[in-house]
């Protein structure tokens, strides 16, 4: 499925905006973007979120990712 | 047990209502028990001692003659506090107690724990610090320059391609976006390009920072704290001082105002440090000097926006480049900013760069939406420029480019049923939009967004035998969070609203809840208590079935009571919740319901306001004369509660645009660490603030809920800002905008 990237997670895949990633949940999409690009980690240490059809999951990582559908790699939110 | 959380459009008979709040009475009498009303036998007080430098290394620190002093129980220096978390959390500790060097104004160098205050301070003054003193550099613009003094010289640019082998200050650079903007400005008939400043502003909570901490020879440790969240104060302190989390128990007190700044730690870990070293209980409470030097205020900021359009309104193109400090450690402040600057927009082609940049100032912490205003006060004060350089009013200018349900927004995904269009819509038609301004008045209107978030949480109804209810949480009750979860408990169970006690439980008594954060606190704890009273419910049909002898199918709950169905039935009358509880030991004992549940599928939340404002040509000096929030809630549990998170955002955002300020020296000093000379508003500053609540439901919470808390303090800037022009006659692009700044903004234009 097509992986859209954002941010600086973006230089760490040679700036491509769209990575190609086969995964079932956020968990297993997480361990093949590390795979495909392990410069991702620091950042993912650092904490990100998964768009999934414009819902954003920060915390769910068995969520399931529907075939078809828009994915997001987001920087993790703080708020206040 | 996983539940659905899709909205359902149920119909309510208490939620939507006016009720007052359970902690009312106790904070009026001032019985409330905040961060320093907490004692223990035996307490030490707890001072630390700062640097005055805003970069130095330590050379030399010597604490022999202040251990010495009598009254003197523990004297901490980093030496005390060696790295348990193997460098992941060492620049939260460093920022908690200076190691090799102090970055900034204020950073704390040692702490002492004595028997009075008095003696803290002769043993503050006994300890030797030599520094050295290093260039420094406190400007956002003057720190990215080459040849800036350096921070830190281990921090490499992340986010550029190839990897810097120099070291920045520069930490991160975030793109976010699509389409071509070159393309899109090519086919604008306008384009406007400006550039903007923010300054740094506090949080501006009235309770400092305070806590009590105690921990014993066997490991065990207590912190009572003033916290947004004292799950997470128990994580970060039991990490940094190699504690084991169950045996700190933290509770969290009143608070008297967080809005982000009480997300982190400061001098909690010291205190439970000192308390560790000293056997004894240790008290520390922050002055507002520390406050403002010691705590996490929010960025200053520098932007360059860029927006083309068509003649007929059509924006073709948007481009930010935001330049966000997060003092002496990393942060994502501006990565956030470019996230949220063009979110309200549907936008074909648009880019926001976002830089991270280090300086000599505290450690950056949220303040409510964090880092979104700045970012709006650039891109809403360019669409007022668009707008009049096409000749267009603006507020059809964002009516006609707002985003709506499938628009691809800024910082990637695609919307699902959003309220930025209806909030412009309700300000187009707003009373307020036509009454009468005079002279040297002006009025300004912006919008804003901010994503809301949830996150993990978990909740206990407990039922009583007299069938009352008690309502454990585990979110801080920052803005009356307690009333509403309240009023969903009682909503659910079919009871008054008075017969729920609700009270937010220490770490050792409920599992893991996330700080109250991100607006999560009524999305989050509102949809576990939502599910675990309808666990309560289920028990309570089988109470019901058991004590009637029929299967548990055939029993329902109505409207607080269990009622058995079926013709075969009709003789057996209902049991209300409060028989179904005085049975209960008879029946299989205590009756509770229990859920914890991670609450993703936040809303998005969007308003818009409108600021009247008179400028005095004179004198620079500024009147807000009226003051409207508009703004989507999802559904308003308890309106007063969300019309008063509506009103404190649009009050902070007010003092942010008009008045606060950090003002650093040439010597890298903070010099007005004191709400003497940091002005925020007082009551007659502000006029009522007028508010109008939207209910957009949020689909993915079972009430429609979406956060309320933050999202009202993004476009008083800008508002304000545009307010100002207009009534000055001149662009106003610097926050904030002081009677100085106006007064030279007016002279230059005159001249």
């Amino acid at each position: 499925m097509q992986v859209n990237l954002t941010g600086s997670l973006r230089s760490c895949a040679n700036g491509a905006e769209v990575v190609e990633i086969d995964a079932c949940t956020i968990r297993e999409l997480v361990s093949k973007l590390l795979e495909t690009f392990p410069e991702m980690e620091e950042q993912m240490e650092l904490g990100i979120a998964v768009s999934i059809d414009g819902e954003i999951y920060r915390d769910s990582p068995s969520k399931k990712l529907p075939v078809g559908s828009e994915i997001f790699i987001l920087p993790r939110l703080q708020g206040g | 047990m996983t539940h659905d959380q899709s909205f359902t459009n149920q119909k309510f008979k208490l939620v939507g209502s006016r009720v007052n709040r359970p902690d009312g009475v106790d904070k009026v009498t001032g019985r409330a028990k905040y961060g320093a009303d907490a004692s223990a036998a035996g307490q030490l007080v707890a001072l630390f001692l700062r640097s005055p430098h805003a970069h130095a290394k330590i050379k030399k620190l010597d604490t022999s003659r202040a251990e010495k002093l009598a009254g003197v129980k523990a004297v901490i220096t980093s030496a005390d506090l060696p790295d348990h978390t193997n460098g992941a959390q060492l620049d939260v500790l460093e920022n908690c107690m200076a190691r090799d060097r102090v970055l900034y104004d204020g950073h704390a160098v040692a702490a002492v724990a004595a028997i009075d205050k008095e003696t803290a301070k002769k043993a503050l003054k006994l300890i030797k610090v030599s520094y050295e003193k290093l260039p420094h550099v406190t400007d956002v613009d003057e720190a990215m320059k080459p040849g800036a003094p350096l921070v830190r010289e281990d921090i490499f640019t992340r986010g550029i391609d190839p990897k810097p082998t120099e070291p920045s200050n520069v930490c991160k650079v975030s793109t976010f976006g699509h389409g071509d903007i070159e393309t899109g400005f090519d086919e604008a008939d306008v384009i406007i390009e400006k550039s903007y400043k923010t300054e740094q502003t506090h949080q501006g909570y009235i309770e400092p920072h305070a806590c009590l901490a105690s921990v014993g020879p066997d490991g065990n440790g207590e912190l009572w704290v003033t916290t947004q969240g004292h799950y997470t104060y128990r994580t970060v302190c039991a990490a940094l001082l190699g504690m084991d989390m169950a045996k700190l128990k933290v509770t969290s007190s009143e608070i008297g105002g967080g809005f982000g700044g009480k997300t982190h730690v400061w001098i909690e870990p010291i205190a439970l440090a000192l308390s560790r070293k000293a056997n004894r209980p240790v008290k520390a409470v922050m002055t507002r000097d520390e406050v403002f030097k010691a705590s996490g205020p929010t960025c200053s900021t520098s932007m360059d926006i860029k927006i083309g359009a068509k003649k007929d309104g059509t924006i073709t193109a948007g481009s930010a480049h935001i330049r966000y400090q997060d003092g002496a450690f990393r942060g994502q402040w501006g990565q956030l900013g470019a996230m949220t600057a063009f979110a309200c927009y549907d936008l074909k082609n648009v880019q926001s760069v976002g830089y991270d940049v280090l300086v000599n100032r505290p450690k950056v912490a949220a303040y409510r939406a964090p880092s979104a205003p700045m970012a709006a006060f650039g891109v809403e004060s360019t669409m007022d420029l668009v707008a009049d350089a096409i000749g267009m009013d603006p507020i059809d200018l964002r009516i006609k480019n707002a985003a709506k349900e499938g628009t691809r927004a800024s910082y990637g995904p695609t919307y699902g049923p959003i309220g930025i269009g209806p909030t412009l819509e309700a300000a187009k038609n707003h009373p307020h939009m036509r009454a009468k301004l005079k002279k040297n008045q002006g009025r300004g209107m912006a919008c804003g967004f901010w994503f809301n978030f949830g996150g993990q949480t978990c909740t206990d109804i407990n039922i009583s035998a007299d069938g009352t209810v008690n309502l454990t949480l585990g979110t801080v009750d920052v803005g009356g969070s307690r009333a509403s979860m309240s009023l969903i408990c009682a909503e659910e169970l079919g009871i008054p609203y008075d017969q729920v006690k609700a009270n937010v439980a220490d770490t050792s008594s409920l599992g893991h809840n996330d700080t109250t954060e991100g607006s999560r606190g009524t999305f989050s704890s509102g949809m576990a208590t939502i599910f675990a009273a309808r666990e309560a419910i289920e028990e309570m049909k089988e109470r019901a079935a058991q004590t009637w002898d029929i299967p548990v199918e055939e029993v329902e709950w109505v409207e607080g009571e269990a009622r058995a169905i079926g013709q075969k039935n009709d003789n057996l009358p209902p049991l209300t919740l409060k028989d179904i509880a005085a049975r209960a030991a008879a029946t299989g004992g205590p009756i509770a319901g229990h859920n914890e549940v991670v609450a993703d599928g936040a809303g998005v939340s969007f308003a818009s306001h409108i600021c009247d404002v008179e400028v005095d040509p004179e004198t620079g000096g500024t009147r807000i004369i009226r003051y409207t929030v508009i703004q989507d809630a999802g559904k308003a549990i308890n309106p007063d509660y969300v019309e008063g998170q509506f009103q404190g955002g649009a009050a902070q955002g007010i003092g942010w645009a008009l008045n606060e300020e950090y003002i650093y020296g040439d010597d890298g000093r903070l010099q007005n660490a004191g709400f003497l000379d940091y002005r925020i508003p007082v009551c007659s500053d502000l006029p009522f603030i007028d508010t109008e609540i939207l209910e957009i439901p949020n689909p993915n919470h079972p009430y429609g809920i979406r956060g309320v808390g933050e999202t009202s303090i993004v476009p008083p800037l800008a508002a304000i800002g545009n307010a100002v022009s207009n009534a000055a006659g001149v662009r106003m692009t610097h926050v904030p905008m002081s009677p100085p700044r106006i007064l030279q903004a007016i002279e230059e234009a005159e001249a």
